[in-house]
């Protein structure tokens, strides 16, 4: 069945290649969508199958409708498409892709030099799972509920509406801006 | 009763506490209460505290009270200790009674200044600087006081900070006095190193042990506790910063020449008579100081226009025939003259401010006049106050004091027919100047206009001060006549008895004399300022006197003798010393220093893709080092 | 069904893929995309902790995932809080609009 695992893997790197190189947010949000499942299915074939049911449910599930209700709200369609288009320029991404193949290359000989590893990954099922957690991982456990409290909250609090806030000194500045954009008006 | 002796400078403390903390808070009314009310409370437990003092004043004369430990270094030990001896008593009763009286008045008279609370704060802090200075019980903690008086009279003398002349009058009064507060440092070690206890009734007690009669480091020591008298006490040499001090509201330069500040040097080396009489150099160094300084003053204030200028010299002056007393040993008569001088100093300053608040704020003499019909009550209390100050004989208190301290310059162990000639020329010169001042002041024509009258709570504080340098004199009567001499016994318990001479002249012919010169003085002055005005201004074309007048009038040179002697000199150093190696290794460093921040700071361009890449940068960096090892 | 996978082609494709998200984030001027590559990233990241877990048959990598996928939604809801507030206030979700804060 190793078949399944390389088709997978293969999905999961066009699908997450495809992300990063679409111009309209709606399409790349599909394609990650895709790639998600994709791994839900790697993490399936490495026995972690309780993983795969999260990262079907809370990742492609929950976090991507998150996404897709903001660019909805946001209206974001053939504008942003169009910015992204003309932004996208072979320039542009040229450097940060060879600086990016750089650190996989590196990766790629610190992996290789450790020598060949092959086995049969053992299923690790949700109980043993669910001890570890809630045994060694206790405090994690609580302090991941924490963070999310405290984005819960703050996601609240940023989400208000509010006039723009300029900080003073960004204030001043910008005054001084129009003041001279006033005079070479004037 | 006794146990209440704290209470004396905590009230003021409290005073200033509040109203520097919540004085812009609270209203008038209650600042004036606060800040008049602490200082009059604290007259009260003086009054009560002394009372009980005096009545069954102990075998040892000394009242002890250890608040706390200050600190404590090995061996040595400073504490909070309060002691209240008939000496301290006398100073404490002068700066609470004359301070609550000068409050009063000063609720008055800042009536319509803005900044009242801050006034009230800094004159509270003023007397309790004061009272510590004269109830601490060892030197470290007087040190303490002197130096709280010091930052006071800053704080005061350039209470107007708005206009810059009465600030640099402030820096001058406090750096002209730093240099004694400096030179009394060193003496404070000195003495520290040879007697190894600051405690001042200690060190009373084993001088004779530890020091031999007139040996170089007694006199030294005793030279530079003198200095940092001087320095207080504005006399020869650092006596130019007095005459600036006008500069602060006339409350502060009654506060300063009468109450406070002022008879510090008095007091310290009153204090620490022990020392002084083991060196016969420094005492006569003393009585030239005094007596020269008490001369120079004189002559000064005869030339002054101004008011305010012509009492500080007078202060002056004064402090200068305390100084003399105490030089020729005559240690309770200094003490007695200060007390006197405080009453009808503070009457004359307050009134004189009276005058200056009813003219427009007009300081010129020659430009009041008439003053006598329009302002009685200001016109008798000064009168009274300048009676003393010229030492009208029998009838003010300036006289009985003054006539000791010139028959002491003779007659005393360490006095000299010099010093009372000086002295003698001197109340001559006070005559005439005192004379001078009310015949312009209150007779001839007048030139200004006469604004408000001051009010009740001005008014009130003079007449008790009229009728206080007028009775006070008669606590100590001369031998010859009365020989009533309760003020000098209260006082023998801790200052010694003055040393005579062998053999003594007669007493009578000494008061037919100062009698004779006062009203020389007064005759004088009445002479040139009232009867023939015009024979001053014959006096004036001589081009010899005028010359004369102008030196005098500048206060003999002073200014301008340390002017070139000191503040240039340094000048020129300090502006030679202003670019040399160090400072551009400094700024050498701080220019570098800039110029990394100008650099890094281009790294900080706002765009967080170039952080990103920073990171992978970072990551690449971290990687490839692993590769390597 | 028995599968044989090597460790290390199972890294390799997480150090591919994070490579990936590493790529997208520099090169995306919409912060939306930006922030889906940081999705990207977390993945990658989760894909190698399940590996490893998966590799010594311990529970360690799936819980080390679930935290990740904790952090995931706290920053994916305050992230796109801040979207929305961007937008509002500049109207516009350009990074290099955003560069007020330089030194």
């Amino acid at each position: 069945m190793e078949i399944a695992f390389y088709v997978a893997g293969t999905v999961a790197l066009v699908a997450t290649l495809m992300v990063i190189t679409r111009h309209n947010p709606v399409h790349a949000l599909l394609y990650l969508n895709v790639s998600l499942l994709a791994h839900a299915m790697l993490f399936y074939l490495l026995g972690a199958s309780f993983a795969a049911l999260l990262e079907i449910i809370i990742y492609a599930g929950a976090i991507m409708v998150l996404f897709i209700f903001v660019v909805m709200l946001l209206n974001l369609g053939k504008e942003t498409a169009e910015q992204e288009r003309k932004w996208l320029k072979p320039k542009v991404w040229m450097g940060p892709t060879v600086l990016a193949a750089v650190l996989f290359a590196e990766f790629l000989a610190l992996v290789l030099s450790s020598g060949q590893d092959a086995y049969s990954p053992a299923v690790v099922s949700p109980r043993e799972l669910a001890v570890a957690l809630y045994r060694e991982y206790l405090i994690g456990v609580e302090l991941a509920a924490m963070l999310l409290m405290a984005a819960v909250v703050g996601a609240a609090h940023i989400g208000r509406h509010k006039k723009l806030v300029l900080h003073r000194f960004l204030r001043e500045e910008k005054e001084k801006e129009e003041e001279k954009h006033e005079e070479t008006v004037l | 009763m006794d146990k209440y002796l704290w209470l004396i400078p905590a009230l003021p403390l409290g005073g200033f506490l509040i109203l520097a903390l919540a004085g812009k808070q609270l209203s008038r009314s209650s600042v004036a209460l606060v800040g008049a009310g602490s200082i009059c409370l604290s007259a009260l437990v003086t009054f009560v505290v002394g009372g009980a003092f005096l009545a069954g004043l102990p075998a040892n004369a000394v009242y002890t009270q250890t608040l706390w430990t200050w600190f404590e270094v090995d061996a040595f030990s400073a504490k909070i200790t309060l002691s209240l001896d008939v000496l301290s008593l006398v100073f404490v009763f002068v700066i609470t009674f004359i301070g609550a009286l000068i409050h009063i008045y000063s609720t008055a008279f800042m009536e319509a200044d803005r900044d009242y609370a801050r006034f009230f704060a800094s004159m509270n802090l003023f007397v309790f600087s004061m009272l510590v200075l004269v109830l601490a019980d060892n030197l470290l903690l007087m040190y303490l006081g002197w130096e709280g008086v010091g930052l006071c009279s800053y704080l005061l003398i350039g209470f107007w900070y708005e206009q810059p002349s009465n600030g640099n009058a402030a820096r001058k009064a406090f750096t002209v006095t730093r240099i004694g507060d400096a030179a009394m440092a060193i003496g404070l070690f000195m003495i520290f190193q040879q007697a190894g206890t600051l405690v001042i009734s200690d060190i009373g007690t084993i001088a004779d042990t530890i020091w031999q009669p007139n040996s170089t480091t007694v006199t030294v020591t005793a030279l530079l506790l003198l200095a940092g008298g001087l320095g207080k006490s504005a006399q020869l040499p650092l006596q130019t910063w007095l005459p600036d001090a006008m500069a602060g509201p006339s409350p502060v330069s009654a506060l300063i020449h009468a109450a406070t500040m002022v008879t510090a040097g008095v007091y310290l080396v009153a204090r620490m008579h022990a020392i002084f009489a083991l060196s016969e150099t420094a005492r006569l160094v003393i009585a030239v100081i005094g007596a020269a300084t008490l001369l120079l003053a004189g002559l000064t204030a005869l030339t002054q226009y101004d008011i305010k200028r012509v009492l500080a010299y007078s202060t002056i002056s004064q402090i200068g025939y305390m100084f003399l007393a105490l030089g020729v040993g005559a240690w309770t008569a200094a003490i007695f003259h200060f007390m006197v001088h405080a009453f009808f100093k503070a009457l004359l300053f307050l009134a004189a401010g009276a005058i200056i608040e009813s003219l427009h704020h007009e300081h010129n003499m020659f430009k009041m006049g008439g003053l006598k019909d329009k302002m009685p009550v200001v016109f008798w209390t000064f009168l009274a106050g300048a009676l003393s100050l010229a030492a009208v004989p029998l009838i003010s208190a300036g006289f009985y004091s003054k006539d000791q301290i010139l028959w002491y310059s003779w007659t005393a162990s360490g006095g000299s027919p010099i010093l009372w000639m000086v002295a003698l020329s001197g109340a001559l010169i006070t005559a005439a100047y005192t004379t001078r001042m009310m015949i312009l002041t209150f007779w001839g024509e007048a030139h200004t206009p006469v604004g408000h009258l001051p009010g009740r709570r001005m008014t009130l504080p003079l007449v008790v001060l009229a009728v206080f340098s007028i009775l006070a004199g008669f606590m100590e009567l001369p031998h010859n006549f009365g020989h009533f001499t309760l003020f000098s016994d209260l006082l023998h318990p801790v200052l010694p008895e003055t040393a005579m001479r062998a053999e003594i002249p007669s007493e009578w012919l000494f008061q037919l004399l100062a009698a004779l010169a006062t009203l020389g003085g007064v005759l004088l002055g009445y002479h040139y300022y009232y009867q023939q005005p015009a024979r001053i201004e014959s006096l004036r074309r001589n081009a010899a006197l005028a010359s004369l007048h102008r030196f005098w009038f500048s206060g003999w040179g002073f200014d301008a003798l340390y002017d070139r002697l000191l503040v240039r000199p340094f000048i020129f150093i300090s502006k030679i010393n202003k670019s040399d190696v160090t400072d551009r290794l400094y700024t050498g460093i701080a220019g570098a220093t800039g110029e990394m921040y100008k650099l890094l700071s281009r790294t900080q361009s706002g765009s967080l893709r170039w952080y990103i890449m920073g990171l992978v940068v970072g990551a690449i960096l971290i990687l490839g080092i692993q590769i390597m090892l | 069904m028995k599968t044989t996978v090597s460790t290390e082609v199972v890294v390799l494709l997480a150090g591919l893929l994070f490579a990936l998200g590493i790529v997208g984030v520099i090169i995306r001027k919409n912060i939306i995309f930006m922030l889906l590559s940081v999705e990207i990233m977390l993945n990658a990241s989760g894909l190698a902790f399940v590996a490893a877990g998966s590799r010594w048959g311990q529970p360690d990598g799936q819980v080390m995932f679930v935290f990740i996928l904790a952090m995931a939604a706290a920053e994916v809801s305050i992230g796109l809080a801040l979207i929305l507030q961007i937008y509002h206030q500049h109207k516009s979700l350009d990074i290099d609009n955003l560069k007020e804060m330089n030194g």
